[in-house]
């Protein structure tokens, strides 16, 4: 005799193990006083670039440290290691996004006491690093005015899942007739409120008025954390 | 396209439940997928049955429940169903509003077994 099926019900997250992880690393990072942020964006959207000058900035001032993700080579961890910050890079081999174990294991042996700023670059994608939580306090999404005005409305999930929205190369926006009313409106369409700033980190153009954002939000989460 | 890794990770997830139920056969998984959960409903069907390739789950079914995204509109202070996910707006009144409380979800929420 066959017997039908039974539905059992059940409530399991599928990421379960991801984000149980990403919490542990939120709190290493608030007790030790972290700023983390990562960067998603398509493939040369000029995230490496962006990091190089923000490593750079900071590094007088702050200690900062980065973790880089890549498919397969290590030159951009040689690159920001010009910064004189501490690098690590993550090759994801055939994996197209990070997940919070990954960050685990190459934060193993840093002590995260002598970091205030930690960045987390992760593989150019725009699609399935959407998914991962890493445990990041901000997460940033870059858009270069080279890739066209209509890519949050190509890739909403990713754009509404950040906190704050980055236009790169701006240098190069008159050459190729970046229309930015609607690169704004198309941010704002699919993340009402996002904060967006528009830099070109070759020039340095617009690069103040987003590290003192970054300088502000570490002050905020430090008061939050001591209160 | 990440959605072997979703699927890989359902089965893990199936598995581990299926063992408090004791010896049973799994026959179908439900799963609730968000529209904002950043999985592609028909890559990870084809992905579920790589995925359960020699794994007790080989020849079960997953059935998705697809969940649209619903937003908390500030105006009118009731939820609202998005007419689309490039325009995170109440439908009503326009009122622009970034609260999401519905579509991230990817969830297994039942199994058909026999024992």
């Amino acid at each position: 005799m066959t017997t039908e099926p039974r539905l059992v019900e059940v409530r399991k997250n599928v990421l379960k193990q991801n984000d149980v992880i990403a919490r542990v690393l939120r709190d290493r990072f608030r007790q030790a006083d972290v700023l983390a942020v990562s960067l998603v964006s398509s493939p040369g959207s000029g995230k490496t670039a962006f990091l190089e000058k923000t490593l750079t900035e900071l590094h007088p001032r702050y200690k900062v440290a980065a973790l880089v993700g890549d498919l397969a080579t290590e030159n951009d961890a040689a690159r920001l290691a010009r910064s004189q910050a501490p690098v690590k890079q993550i090759i994801t081999g055939t994996l197209c996004h990070l997940e919070a174990a990954m960050v685990q294991n190459a934060l193993d042996g840093w002590d995260l006491n002598e970091v205030d700023f930690l960045f987390i670059e992760n593989v150019g994608n725009l699609v399935c690093p959407a998914s991962y939580d890493l445990g990041e306090d901000l997460r940033f999404v870059l858009l270069s005015v080279t890739e066209g005005e209509d890519k949050p409305l190509k890739y909403p999930t990713i754009f509404n899942s950040a906190d704050v929205a980055v236009i790169t190369k701006s240098d190069l926006a008159n050459a190729v007739e970046f229309d930015e009313p609607a690169a704004r409106r198309n941010i704002q369409a699919v993340r009402p409120g996002m904060e967006i700033f528009k830099l070109s980190a070759k020039t340095g153009d617009g690069m103040s008025g987003y590290l003192e954002f970054l300088e502000r939000r570490r002050i905020r989460s430090h008061a939050a954390t001591t209160l | 396209m990440h959605e072997l890794s979703i699927a890989m990770s359902i089965v893990e997830v199936v598995q581990e439940e299926a063992q408090r139920h004791g010896s049973v056969q799994i026959h179908a998984v439900h799963l609730k997928l968000g529209q904002l959960s950043g999985v592609v409903k028909e890559a990870l069907l084809s992905s579920y049955e790589l995925a359960c390739f020699d794994t007790p789950l080989a020849g079960s079914q997953l059935l998705i429940e697809e969940i649209p995204v619903e937003v908390f509109c500030p105006q009118c202070a009731v939820p609202r169903l998005v007419s689309s996910i490039q325009w995170f707006c109440c439908p009503e009144c326009g009122t622009p509003t970034p609260t999401v409380i519905r579509g991230k979800e990817l969830e297994v929420v039942g199994l058909e077994v026999t024992e």
